[in-house]
């Protein structure tokens, strides 16, 4: 194998799994380990630089950050990534202050086209650029789906008024109860540029299945439905619920039906238990909530009985899984089921919708709807000026991979706005910086400590159930929050080896916890992988390989379950091993957003 | 230096026959310097003995007084061990030995502990071919007190403060051959491949078995002018490679006619050696001896098993001793009585 570069600030990323994982690659071990310092404003700082919205992410993140979690990989579960951004939030002082102020005015005018997570994001960035940005949308208040669909139980709109409120402070012009109809309209009012960031706002339906035409008073679209609950049009439900869907908005949908008098729903979906999209911890807190999920149930019928729904049927049927990949659902030949109920909810996904863009515009969209984008970097679309990002550029995410799009686009649109090519980026921001205080000290607390995953606790059933703005989750308290603040590995302190300091002792492999580092003969990587102290099987955690030493062998390193607890760095006599810390900014159009020490 | 090392371990550790991993021959975290030689003694003895799938309360670890005779508790947390006097160490071992036949032996010491204050012991050891095995870490100065030159620095070896050693050293080795051990090799700490399979060999010889390691001094004998450094070692590198292959396992590896040689030891293990010439012979006393001064003179460090005798006969055989331990007898046996005792004065008259 060709020795590793380090000097591409990519090779140290990929090692901050939780970092590399997230979207928006938040620094996750940084602010982690200021709340274990109890700097939660600064933890909350790092945090709002990197995904806008600390708070609301604290409790509503999808979490790709915490499956890569190497702590999953050493025992049983991950550090609580997601909820310590929340203790970052809930523990922090008055931000206000600390936030960057609009800029002195560029003359550039920007539309940003839907008030949720990507607009917003978009609007924070370029903001401190001195940009008049107006931002539309067609509800009275700014969030877009943060605030139609995500329940106040889980997300209490305090916590949104204030995170949507530190990005409209700084001088944002909002056009609010203002849906946008025409694009070509937009377009001749002087803006110079665009940014369409109305996500996926189209929720689909059962329109064949028979009963649907006549059932049509007790059927609702789970997003509207949601949206209706939060801006309080709907105050109740039938008793018998039936949720259909496997998604996080059917989750979000159940558990909102038994706090609107829904005494007896259930789940009813398609596919197995294990495949249903939605977020493990959202299928568990449903059940807590005694709330039934029916997997492997095909909808067949709604029933009418004189004219009002009665129940639902449903075919039952069994996965099989080709050796392609491809999953196919078969009928198990045993009768339908019969569930009855009152009212049925579809959450059985989104689709994009743009009938306010016409096609004089130059906005070309793809077979599924989506618009034509110039690549996952620039969010640019067919008509130049015009950018898309968050759901409406590729049909329904999540909130940070919205907040990622947000900072690309706006990247993209200063760029355009200064007539640069949008393909020259500015580099991402990097130090890597050593960590020696003296002969077995570091500056951070290297010794992982062996306490498992703390759970966070929850409000008393009963009264969350009676009240829908009551929040479920209660975050955890400051004691928690530090042991689980320690669990962290301190993926960022870099393990970084030096050749030429190298006189191959083999301290640093005799002591690796892990044994993560063998001195071998170099060879192909597949090869390489088998020779190692403990073969290298997870293949998508890199070998860190040196150059070759003085008796011809290379140092290996196998990344996937280093401790960085820094005993390599510790018995190394020359210091050819050193633990650096490795901060990683991604691109933003505005760097340097906040200052933490 | 380090305080404390980590519980976890690799998920995916493979294990031995007993169902072990290597961390479980594992000590307490090592308080010698980084990078020291005897750091990396300490994990090939681990590794030999998690390769071995010894059970770990089945061995003694002994020792004397020293860097060297400190590594013990770096090494098999959870075997025995017995940290004795500066240079006695084969006392204790001997008695040890006499007392309880069926552990394994294993003795660590130093240049300082064997070649000096424990020079008288350490003959004496060889000569009763107490069964053993002897690992001195061989670093050439006083490690422990600043560096001093030791009994084995070579002549003409500049210490840490530029002062040229007038004295010719102590070859550990030779001296084990001259003195008649059953099992004598050298190697070299920086060279796992190597001394791995010699302390697998040695551990599964009956007899007493030397291994003079030559260990680095990472602090006072690392430097330009020393001729136990990491580099000047390497440099000067002789290497006679080994495999051990447990009786248990087959053998795998084909070896090239006439530069290797393979010896069978009692237990039915059997050793691959890697011959310095041809006509080399493991089994030659004449020639083990040859072949080291004419390393030394060539001012090479020839490393490799250089001596075997298969057929050695330990002190508990020679002298005929109990044929089980003594904490496996009753008190009837131990101590049988005046009607036995009288039997015996009786045949003596």
């Amino acid at each position: 194998m060709e020795a590793t570069d380090t000097t591409n600030p990519e090779y140290f990323h990929k090692v901050v799994d939780c970092q590399y994982a997230c979207p928006a690659h938040t620094p996750v071990p940084a602010y982690i380990r200021l709340i274990s310092q109890k700097r939660y404003t600064d933890a909350y700082l790092i945090n709002w630089e990197s995904n806008v919205f600390p708070g609301v992410l604290g409790r509503t993140c999808d979490r790709p950050c915490e499956p890569a979690c190497r702590r999953g990989r050493v025992e049983k579960e991950p550090v609580a990534i997601c909820r310590l951004k929340r203790v970052a939030a809930d523990f922090k002082d008055e931000v206000a202050d600390l936030l960057p102020k609009a800029g002195p005015p560029n003359g550039r005018k920007v539309a940003l086209i839907g008030a949720g997570p990507a607009s917003l994001t978009v609007a924070r960035d370029l903001a401190p650029l001195g940009y008049e940005l107006h931002l539309y949308d067609e509800q009275a208040k700014g969030g877009g789906f943060m605030r139609s669909q995500i329940p106040s139980f889980r997300l209490p709109e305090s916590v949104l008024d204030e995170e949507i409120g530190y990005i409209l402070d700084m001088g944002i012009t909002t056009v609010f109860d203002t849906y946008v109809d025409s694009m070509a309209e937009m377009l001749t009012k002087g803006y110079d540029a665009v940014f369409v960031g109305s996500g996926a706002p189209r929720g689909r339906d059962l329109p064949k299945l028979p009963g649907r035409q006549e059932a049509d008073a007790n059927i609702h679209i789970g997003i509207n439905w949601l949206a209706n609950v939060a801006f309080e049009h709907t105050r109740e439900i039938g008793k018998r619920v039936i949720v259909l869907g496997g998604g996080n908005t059917a989750m979000d949908c159940c558990r909102t039906s038994r706090r609107l008098g829904g005494e007896d729903v259930k789940v009813v979906v398609r596919s197995p238990f294990a495949d249903m999209k939605a977020s493990p911890w959202e299928k568990e807190d449903a059940m807590h909530e005694g709330i039934p999920i029916f997997d492997n149930h095909v909808p067949r019928e709604f029933v009418v009985e004189d004219g009002q729904l009665v129940g639902m049927t449903f075919d039952k049927v069994e996965p099989v899984y080709h050796p392609d990949g491809r999953r196919e659902l078969v009928s198990t030949g045993e009768d339908p089921v019969f569930f009855p109920c009152d009212d049925v909810l579809v959450a059985i996904g989104q689709e994009n919708a743009f009938p306010w863009i016409e096609k004089e515009t130059g906005i070309r969209f793809t077979s599924w709807g989506t618009p034509i984008i110039n690549d996952d970097e620039t969010f640019q679309s067919t008509r130049k000026e015009v950018f898309f990002g968050g759901d409406s550029a590729f049909g329904p995410s999540n909130i940070i991979t919205a907040v990622a799009h947000g900072h690309k686009a706006a990247v993209s649109i200063d760029l355009y706005c200064q007539g640069k090519d949008l393909s020259k980026r500015p580099p991402p921001d990097v130090t890597l910086i050593g960590q020696k205080m003296g002969i077995h000290e570091w500056s951070y607390d290297s010794i992982p400590i062996t306490d498992e995953r703390k759970i966070v606790p929850l409000e008393d059933l009963k009264r969350s159930l009676n009240d829908r703005m009551v929040e479920v989750e209660l975050g955890f308290d400051a004691e928690a929050a530090f042991i689980e603040a320690e669990r962290c590995l301190n993926c960022d302190a870099q393990t970084v080896f030096t050749d030429i300091n190298c006189i191959e002792c083999d301290a640093c492999a005799d002591i690796c916890p892990t044994s993560c580092i063998t001195f071998t003969q170099n060879a192909p990587e597949d090869e390489l992988r088998k020779t190692l102290m403990v073969p290298a099987e997870n293949t998508e955690q890199d070998l860190y390989v040196s150059g070759t030493l003085p008796t011809g062998r290379v140092m290996v390193k196998d990344e996937d379950v280093c401790l960085h607890c820094g005993l390599c760095a510790e018995r190394c006599p020359t210091a050819a091993w050193d633990m650096q810390m490795f901060l990683y900014n991604t691109t933003k159009a505005t760097p340097n957003l906040v200052h933490v020490k | 230096m380090s305080y404390y090392k980590p519980k976890f371990r690799h998920p995916n550790l493979p294990t031995n026959e007993l169902g072990y991993t290597v961390a479980d021959y594992d000590g307490a975290i090592s308080t010698l310097c980084a990078g020291c030689g005897h750091d990396s003694i300490s994990a090939a003895i681990r590794n030999a003995c998690y390769l071995s799938a010894i059970p770990p309360h089945r061995i003694a670890k002994l020792s004397g007084i020293g860097c060297s005779s400190k590594m013990p508790t770096y090494f098999l947390g959870r075997s025995h061990g017995f940290n004795s006097v500066h240079g006695r160490m084969p006392s204790v071992a001997t008695g040890a030995s006499v007392a309880n036949r069926d552990l394994i032996y294993l003795g660590v010491s130093g240049d300082g502990d064997t070649a000096s204050i424990g020079m008288g012991q350490f003959v004496h050891l060889i000569r009763r071919n107490v069964n053993m095995t002897y690992i001195v870490a061989n670093n050439g100065c006083y490690g422990l007190t600043k560096g001093q030159d030791s009994a084995t620095a070579d002549l003409g070896s500049i210490s840490k403060y530029g002062a040229r050693n007038p004295f010719e050293g102590i070859d550990l080795a030779s001296l084990a051959v001259l003195q008649g051990a059953s099992f004598v090799a050298r190697s070299f700490s920086g060279d796992k491949e190597q001394l791995e399979p010699l302390i697998r060999a040695a551990m599964a010889h009956r007899g007493f078995a030397f291994i003079d390691v030559v260990s680095p001094c990472v602090t006072f004998a690392n430097h330009v002018g020393s001729t136990k450094s990491y580099s000047a070692t390497r440099e000067h590198l002789d290497a006679m490679p080994i495999d051990f292959v447990p009786m248990r396992e087959e053998i795998r590896t084909q070896y090239k006619e006439g530069t290797s040689q393979a010896v069978t030891l009692h237990d039915g293990s059997i050793i691959h050696l890697h011959k310095a010439s041809e006509d080399y012979r493991a089994d030659s006393r004449e020639d083990a001896l040859m072949a080291l001064q004419a390393a030394h003179g060539a001012g090479k460090v020839l490393t490799g098993l250089v001596y075997l005798d298969t057929n050695s006969q330990d002190l508990n055989h020679t002298l005929e001793l109990a044929s089980k331990p003594l904490n496996s007898m009753g008190k009837d046996e131990l101590c049988p009585g005046s009607r036995v005792l009288n039997s015996i004065n009786e045949g003596l008259r």
